[in-house]
């Protein structure tokens, strides 16, 4: 069996600091307004995939599977959590996916979920650097937004990338999400806004940082016939590819590539039977403003190095020659990490199907998303089409 | 972290000690299971120089919970001489003396402590070369 794979159901919760919702409710909120879109009923889902980070430490609560399907009225179907830290939710797609194209299913949920607010801001992260070495990087010190700082300061000291086009990526991405309904943070923000903001790392502030957030994400997959059959709108996954790297930052021969990212977008492509020229709109992984350059350099929207001047230039802009993020990316959408993976598909189904409002891209026929765990340790890029 | 969890580790925490592959000469450090670059597992120890350099750095304003008293604190990768590279703090520089290239030696400091009874965990962080 070889099977298409389609999109033909999205939902998803807004990202936020939801004090007044729990794991639970996210994530059955996401879940049903996914089958409500797929106008299906939960009893005909074969299975469900879903990207969780650390339910262990933010809420104190494995075996998520079983909660999960308990609470959505889901018993006796089968469920299995998926964890790559950050990229959970971008492995929960993909094990949905070969699911469907190995013929074990015909439709299944791929879902991502994380309650990150209910622990204090310093327990979070300690939380977050267990997806670095715990041993050998944050049992020395070592932070999330500290890595990525020190990936930034060496881009800066190859590449003459600047503090402001760091800083212009934030920037964009607030304009894109001051257009989302769903994004935790809906305002416009200047360059100096970001320059002035506390120092979290240096050189990285802490409007060069994706927030803390609660949030959940779910779509209905489903196999050609399936979705023929189901779905007016389908969204195609085109091609699909995950790669690993070593987990402690410092073990890598260059500090400026993810080789993760270059290995699952060149799988990614290669499956797609197409280049970097011919995405339309791309969702990348900027959990920092530096991951986002180093994204759009490793996935060949850019040369290597030039992602600051390309992002300063406004080509990654709604109007520029390749939009990055246009949901608001996880700077302002919000990062609630095991949900991430799954609503940027939800983005890129929303730029395909039609329906992104004001920020649609015109004419979109391919939209890439990218999702990565740790410091690059592991990527998942996935590629669409109508 | 646990008490074992450190403790098995000790060698290469304040020693620098790491594994040299009878088969490529590669130095790994910290040891690990099989050589990273041709998978053999067999390793002559040899303790490493604690001279190095500094390939990247940061400044961590905002800090796990053990950490968090030390703020802000400098954190850098380093380059040893015998080619390993690792991530661990920079003390008792002044302004200026953290740079990328800048030369650096490591130091045998008090790494972090489990709450005021429970065990010390020390370890190196490394210091500007005089």
């Amino acid at each position: 069996m070889n099977q298409e794979v389609a999109i033909i159901g999205i939902g998803m919760t807004k990202f936020g600091e939801l004090w007044n919702r729990s794991f639970r409710q996210l994530f059955v909120e996401a879940g049903s307004e996914a089958l409500e879109d797929a106008g299906i009923k939960s009893e005909e889902i074969g299975a469900l995939f879903g990207g969780n980070m650390s339910a262990g430490q933010f809420i104190g609560q494995e075996h998520l599977a079983s909660l999960i399907m308990d609470h959505s009225n889901m018993t006796p179907q089968p469920a299995t959590r998926v964890e790559a830290a950050c990229a959970s939710g971008g492995l929960a797609l993909r094990t949905a996916y070969m699911s469907i194209k190995s013929g074990m299913h015909d439709v299944v949920i791929a879902a991502g979920a994380e309650k990150m607010t209910d622990v204090l801001p310093s327990k979070t992260t300690g939380a977050l650097a267990t997806a670095a070495d715990q041993e050998w990087e944050a049992g020395f010190g070592a932070t999330f937004p500290g890595l990525y700082a020190m990936i930034a300061r060496r881009h800066m000291h190859e590449f003459g990338t600047t503090e402001e086009q760091l800083a212009s990526v934030s920037v964009k991405n607030h304009y894109n999400g001051s257009k989302n309904s769903k994004a935790q943070f809906q305002n416009e923000i200047t360059i100096d806004d970001v320059l002035s903001s506390p120092m979290v790392a240096d050189p990285l502030k802490l409007f060069d940082c994706s927030p803390v957030s609660d949030g959940a994400a779910a779509l209905v997959l489903a196999s050609a016939e399936k979705a023929k059959e189901l779905c007016e709108n389908p969204v195609w996954i085109a091609g699909s590819g995950q790669a690993s790297d070593t987990l402690a930052l410092h073990s890598r021969k260059s500090l400026t590539t993810l080789n993760a990212t270059v290995e699952a977008g060149r799988q990614a492509y290669k499956q797609a039977g197409i280049t970097s020229k011919d995405i339309g709109a791309a969702e990348v992984h900027d959990c920092f403003t530096i991951a986002e350059l180093c994204a759009i350099e490793d996935l060949g929207f850019c040369e290597k190095g030039d992602g600051g001047k390309f992002t300063e230039q406004g080509e990654t802009g709604l109007k520029g020659s390749m939009p990055v993020n246009t949901s608001g990316g996880l700077k302002t959408k919000g990062h609630p990490v095991g949900a991430t993976g799954i609503a940027q598909a939800i983005e890129a189904s929303l730029q395909l199907r039609g329906e992104a409002g004001d920020r649609q891209i015109d004419d979109v026929e391919y939209v890439l998303t990218h999702n990565v765990g740790g410091s690059g340790g592991t990527a998942a890029v996935h590629i669409f089409s109508r | 972290m646990s008490v074992s969890r450190f403790w098995r580790e000790i060698p290469s925490r304040y020693n620098l000690s790491g594994g040299k592959c009878t088969s490529c000469n590669l130095i790994n450090f910290p040891r690990r299971e099989r050589c990273k670059d041709c998978g053999v597992s067999d390793f002559e120890t040899i303790k490493l120089s604690g001279l190095g350099k500094i390939l990247t750095y940061t400044k961590i304003h905002a800090a796990a919970e053990a950490f968090e008293h030390e703020t802000p604190y400098y954190l850098a990768i380093i380059e040893l001489e015998e080619g390993p590279r690792l991530t661990a703090q920079i003390v008792d520089a002044h302004k200026g003396e953290v740079s990328i290239g800048a030369e650096v030696e490591s130091c045998f400091r008090k790494i972090s402590e489990d709450g005021k009874a429970g065990a010390i965990s020390y370890g190196y962080k490394f210091k500007p070369r005089k």
